[in-house]
């Protein structure tokens, strides 16, 4: 496996960076170059942009912030948030966009997911999930942008994943929804089911709150890298801690 | 013309490749034209993308004895790399072949995920092109080159994936120099300086 990869997501609303806890109640935390540029001298393997604007409004995503983050950032960047078409992919991969992220669109129409694969290769398919524990079992939620919207989309995580990886996704976030911005870690059996099922990158995101969080995802579960959001915009942890940290663990962190 | 051309197949990632090139104050031409491409002092072909459909653009624009007959330093980037080879597993597809050998399908292992996506580390008997044994740069691809005499560089993922190739002024990188940082702007120094 290559360098286990830290990748901080930054929730985008009107191309300005904002937090929430699970998933309500955002602030404002700042500017989108100035948290970009942070993260990148803090020696983050990547970042995730998540516009929460275009995806809970319905609107198309505003390429003019991907085009400024793309002119600043030299690690890779995935985009997620309101890309419901071939056609908006194709327009964030030409502003400069590594990547693509979609959740709720392809769980409206999974065909979404051949015809981005086929076009522009699966390595910028990437499929946001978020899975919610019930009954013993895994189910995928949608239209997570905010709680009124939220709703069970009839399948199960699982089998979800399998089956977008067929259609051609070549990575998997899975955000594991009662974990999000609550810090007590990922939830590493969930993490490690979906990492067993798939034969693609799983990113683990959702409740990281301490450098050992990380470990136990790395270690536990298989999982190619590790999201979070809430520790890296408050300094909770610090980037180069982390992977200082990581590495006296045995973990191959890039530094 | 002269300066920096960075192929434009109309499927390849060319904003990264381009605001790279940028940020070191170089404006490449983003093009498809063979006469500008053909006088450039250096060529950058990039590529996100399926080789098939890649190679059917390579056709359709009448680039296939532009590139071939390219006499400055040429840079594949990723998929751009992988037309340089003979062949490739992908859609069947023939490449340029500008490089002998063949590109096939990586094939995925627990605790190996295909696609290679990621910061892997570099192996290098000598430094090459600002490069040097150790560095970590970014892979993103499902397909690699067969190992062979133009291998200056590889990483290891369960095989020798070939990182930085080079045969006569053809050069290849697999990974994203655009998007490997400091070890990335150097490679595309020593590239623009060749």
């Amino acid at each position: 496996m290559p360098a286990r990869r830290i990748i901080p997501c930054l929730d985008v609303r009107d191309g300005r960076v904002v937090k929430g806890i699970r998933f309500r109640d955002h602030r404002d935390v700042g500017d989108i170059v100035e948290h970009a540029l942070r993260y990148r001298e803090e020696g983050a393997d990547e970042l995730v942009f998540y516009d929460i604007s275009a995806s809970s409004e319905g609107r198309g995503l505003d390429l003019e912030w991907v085009r400024r983050v793309a002119r600043v950032i030299d690690i890779p960047f995935a985009v997620a948030g309101g890309i419901r078409s071939r056609d908006q992919a194709a327009a964030c991969l030409e502003a400069g966009a590594d990547k693509v992220s979609i959740n709720s669109p392809a769980l409206e129409r999974p065909a979404l997911i051949d015809s981005l694969a086929r076009d522009f290769g699966s390595q910028c398919v990437v499929l946001g999930v978020d899975s919610f524990a019930e009954g013993g079992g895994y189910r995928v939620k949608q239209y997570t942008g905010s709680p009124e919207s939220t709703r069970d989309s009839g399948r199960s995580t699982l089998d979800w994943v399998r089956e977008a990886v067929e259609r051609g996704a070549g990575e998997i976030v899975l955000n594991c929804m009662r974990r999000d911005g609550v810090r007590g870690g990922y939830d590493l059996l969930h993490t490690r089911a979906v990492v067993e099922a798939v034969p693609v990158p799983v990113v683990a995101s959702g409740g990281a709150g301490a450098p050992a969080h990380f470990r136990d995802a790395f270690v536990e579960t298989g999982a190619s890298g590790a999201l979070a959001a809430t520790v890296f915009h408050d300094r909770l942890i610090p980037i180069p801690e982390l992977k200082e940290y990581l590495a006296r663990c045995g973990i191959e962190i890039r530094r | 013309m002269s300066g920096v051309a960075v192929v434009d197949l109309g499927c390849g990632n060319v904003g990264s490749v381009g605001i790279a090139l940028e940020r070191f104050g170089l404006a490449a031409a983003i093009t498809a034209d063979p006469a500008a491409i053909a006088a450039a002092d250096r060529v950058i072909l990039p590529g996100v993308g399926a080789a098939g459909y890649a190679m059917e653009q390579v056709r359709a624009r009448g680039l296939h004895e532009t590139l071939r007959g390219l006499v400055r330093p040429v840079l594949g980037i990723c998929l751009g790399m992988q037309l340089l080879f003979e062949a490739s597993e992908e859609d069947g597809a023939p490449g340029l072949g500008l490089i002998p050998g063949r590109v096939r399908r990586l094939a995925p292992a627990p605790g190996r995920p295909v696609p290679h996506m990621g910061w892997s580390r570099l192996a290098m008997a000598a430094p090459v092109l600002g490069l040097v044994d150790g560095d970590y740069v970014y892979f993103a691809h499902s397909f690699a080159a067969d190992p062979g005499g133009s291998t200056l560089a590889a990483a290891d993922y369960g095989r020798t994936v070939p990182a930085v190739v080079r045969h006569r002024n053809f050069i290849g990188a697999q990974f994203h120099p655009e998007r490997s940082g400091e070890a990335g702007a150097r490679f595309l120094r020593a590239f623009l300086a060749a």
